[in-house]
């Protein structure tokens, strides 16, 4: 807008010069418009991310393949737990693991041990697992048709409730070593998630944890939220967490058999 | 923490639909329920916008309020606690709105 006579006359080239007179005696002024113009996107931030995710999902369903990721705190025990599945559950079902971690490939050395298929995943700096990294990590691991894919996300309640990964569920762990209240100081986590699994049971009585108080803060967030009580260590509750994975795994024949 | 990959993207998803279109001002609708923290996306955003078209632009973010409908008398209300409770005493709430984080609108030259 011209500062000296208010005039919104943009019709004018985009940086050009407009000429014109204010009064009976003024002289014309020159300056020149920086004229802007707005464009709505009303886009979302992550629709690329919610593409590519979409399209890891009917990848797997071509092939009759279930993912679940994974998400917890670091050191909730998402690798123990894995190691045991994939020992106890091997056999009956072909399971692969996408470990995601910002260093190293430990954990996926573990899951080798434990007789997984493994792709690692190294993020550097980055906070989290994305759909591209999945999707290149699917082709790399080749998961055979009819198998389970489970999904390690790096150590992170934060994060990781955002990047959908094409998976046909969220499953947040947390131990009862960390403090009844996480789900009320993780709030999108629990609220994101599908399944929760409650780890290192077999701890509960050296600690202070009111686990009723736990699991009602997270049924508060989430009234959908399916929980799962466990210890790996045990064995406590891991035949409710096989049978949940069997569910995960027919869904996706089911998806195979709907195409 | 996440807000740096969440600035690149709003850079990234931007120059994929305007090219190399001199950005001047950015509009975010953010949800308060969304998980995001809006003064650290504008940290991270004067970062990524370094050496990009969108360079010096402004960022506007637009707060948006959570809503929720209970699951026992379907009154909707707005929720800013985790932990909040119907008028009819209620604690299942599904939420229903402010988990968005959406680039509403940009300003370019």
């Amino acid at each position: 807008m011209c500062a000296t006579c208010g005039c919104s006359d943009h019709h004018l080239e985009h940086d050009s010069h407009h000429r014109h007179p204010h009064g009976p005696d003024d002289v014309p002024h020159v300056h020149p418009h920086k004229t802007t113009r707005t464009v709505r996107l009303e886009q979302d931030v992550l629709a690329k991310n919610d593409r590519l995710a979409e399209r890891n999902r009917a990848w797997l369903d071509e092939r009759g393949v279930v993912a679940l990721n994974l998400m917890s705190s670091p050191g909730a025990g998402k690798t123990t737990l894995l190691e045991r599945t994939l020992r106890e559950l091997g056999r009956e079902m072909a399971i692969g693991v996408i470990e995601g971690d910002q260093a190293t490939v430990r954990d996926a050395e573990r899951i080798r041990a434990a007789g997984g298929r493994v792709v690692q995943i190294n993020t550097g700096s980055g906070c989290h697992l994305d759909a591209d990294m999945i999707a290149a990590a699917l082709r790399e691991l080749d998961p055979p048709a009819r198998s389970l894919v489970l999904i390690e996300n790096v150590g992170n309640l934060v994060c990781p409730a955002l990047f959908g990964l094409g998976e046909r569920a969220k499953v947040v762990m947390m131990s009862v070593t960390e403090g009844e209240d996480k789900p009320l100081k993780y709030p999108h986590m629990f609220r994101a998630s599908d399944v929760m699994v409650l780890t290192k049971l077999d701890l509960l009585p050296h600690l202070d944890f009111d686990k009723a108080r736990c699991l009602e803060f997270a049924r508060r967030i989430n009234p959908r939220l399916e929980i799962l009580e466990t210890s790996a260590v045990q064995g406590r509750g891991l035949a409710a967490w096989y049978a949940r994975l069997r569910t995960a795994v027919s869904e996706g024949l089911r998806a195979l058999g709907a195409r | 923490m996440h807000e740096l990959a969440i600035s690149e993207r709003i850079v990234a998803a931007i120059t994929d639909r305007l090219g190399d279109a001199r950005v001047t001002r950015v509009v975010l609708e953010v949800g308060s329920l969304s998980g995001v923290v809006p003064d650290a996306v504008r940290f991270c955003f004067d970062v990524c916008v370094q050496g990009t078209s969108l360079d010096g632009a402004a960022l506007d973010i637009v707060t948006l309020p959570g809503r929720a409908r209970c699951s026992s008398c379907a009154a909707e209300s707005e929720i800013v606690d985790p932990l909040a409770v119907c008028p009819c005493g209620s604690v299942t709430l599904e939420v229903m709105s402010g988990q968005e984080l959406r680039i509403k609108e940009v300003e370019v030259r």
